[in-house]
């Protein structure tokens, strides 16, 4: 399984497996991202990109990395690359949509979610919120319910004096408690219903 | 005592050619029988609208089959799906794009309440932007229940007065604290 990860290692410096539950994975170096990438591409028929995302590591430092999954087709296998963010305040890494022009609509939406500038990037702007929200959505210290903020269309919210509210967590519907098995703690499951929790009512009386 | 309506209504040279009736309930029987719906599909509950108007369900047994894609043509905008905050301006200038009179159908959870998705993309309820006419529960709901609604918004239109809103804003602001 390792074996790509060990010959690629002698070229690469500073390259380490990641471990990992499924596929081959990596470790790279900011400075080698494209080169690496452009390798596994030519010399190992990693001929598709399938994913470009990013994990935000909260409290940690490096904060942001990227990860990129590559599949060959001539061999049906996958590999991970991941790389670190330099900076934790305005991360950035190299773009590789030159290599694979499938990144190009995946970094923005790394971008979008995130904030991780992809230096290079034809055209680096948000894709599924406006260009003018404030926000990156999944960053950690970005709340689910959301953010109060100004509609996109300031006509429309003078008009109907609406605004993007955070939404109502707790006590909703859909919400789990967590922690305990779906079960017990799915709002839904709270009812007539039997699960290993709650027996099958009977008509013999126990 | 003899008026100009019992003239019409015992004249037997004109007897069954002549009907004797409110403006109101001519204008809003006119109007339930032929809405013209604005599909707003957003989501998944599209699709059921597509099933409301195929031949199983068949809204035209309504009067409502003439869906229309351009607002300045339609009556009714029925909104089926998530209404993101991205998207909530369109929704509301295709709204303000339809002439009077309009009603507005809340289909499904989603363009009700925000539904199952309490997260920072959603408005929580389409109610917030335009004013609803009918809601409509379920994620997504039956055919039927849409058919419900669609008779529902009729005998309401039925009721109110024709003249209501005529050349006035019709929007009620609803506030949100």
């Amino acid at each position: 399984m390792s074996d790509i990860v060990e010959s690629l290692q002698p070229r690469f410096e500073g390259l380490e497996p990641r471990p990992s539950a499924d596929h081959p994975s990596v470790q790279c170096p900011v400075k080698f991202l494209l080169p690496l990438i452009e390798c596994l591409r030519d010399e190992f028929d990693y001929s598709m990109l399938m994913d470009v995302t990013a994990v935000d590591w909260d409290k940690e430092s490096p904060r942001f990395s990227t990860v990129y999954h590559l599949f060959s087709i001539a061999n049906c296998r996958y590999i991970r690359v991941v790389t670190n963010c330099e900076d934790d305040e305005n991360p950035s890494v190299p773009s590789i949509s030159a290599l694979f022009p499938a990144a190009d609509w995946h970094e923005r939406e790394t971008f979008d979610m995130f904030g991780i500038r992809f230096e290079g990037h034809p055209d680096l702007r948000r894709i599924l919120m406006w260009d003018e929200y404030p926000y990156h959505p999944l960053r950690k210290e970005f709340p689910l319910a959301g953010i109060e903020t100004e509609l996109p269309d300031a006509e429309v919210a003078e008009e109907t004096d609406a605004k993007m509210l955070a939404a109502p967590m707790m006590g909703g519907p859909f919400v789990s408690k967590g922690g305990e098995p779906m079960s017990k703690s799915e709002p839904r499951a709270a009812d007539e219903s039997w699960t290993e929790w709650k027996k099958k009512p009977s008509l013999e009386k126990e | 005592m003899e008026t100009e309506t019992s003239q019409v209504g015992y004249n037997s040279k004109v007897e069954g050619d002549v009907i004797v009736t409110r403006v109101d309930a001519v204008i809003n029987w006119v109007r339930k029988n032929s809405v013209w719906p604005m599909p707003m599909g957003l989501a998944c509950c599209a699709i059921e609208l597509m099933g409301v108007a195929a031949s199983r369900f068949d809204i035209s047994r309504f009067g409502m089959e003439v869906m229309r894609f351009s607002p300045r043509q339609s009556d009714c905008m029925i909104v089926a799906g998530t209404v993101t905050y991205k998207m909530a301006p369109v929704v509301r200038r295709i709204y303000d794009q339809m002439a009077d009179p309009k009603w507005v159908v809340a289909m499904g959870a989603c363009a009700s309440t925000g539904g199952m998705y309490r997260s920072y993309a959603t408005m929580q309820g389409v109610d917030r932007i335009i004013p609803v006419d009918v809601y409509v529960s379920g994620c997504p709901p039956r055919p039927e229940a849409l058919l419900d609604a669609m008779m529902k918004l009729q005998s309401k239109i039925e009721k109110e007065p024709s003249f209501k809103n005529l050349g006035k804003e019709t929007v009620e602001r609803r506030t949100w604290a």
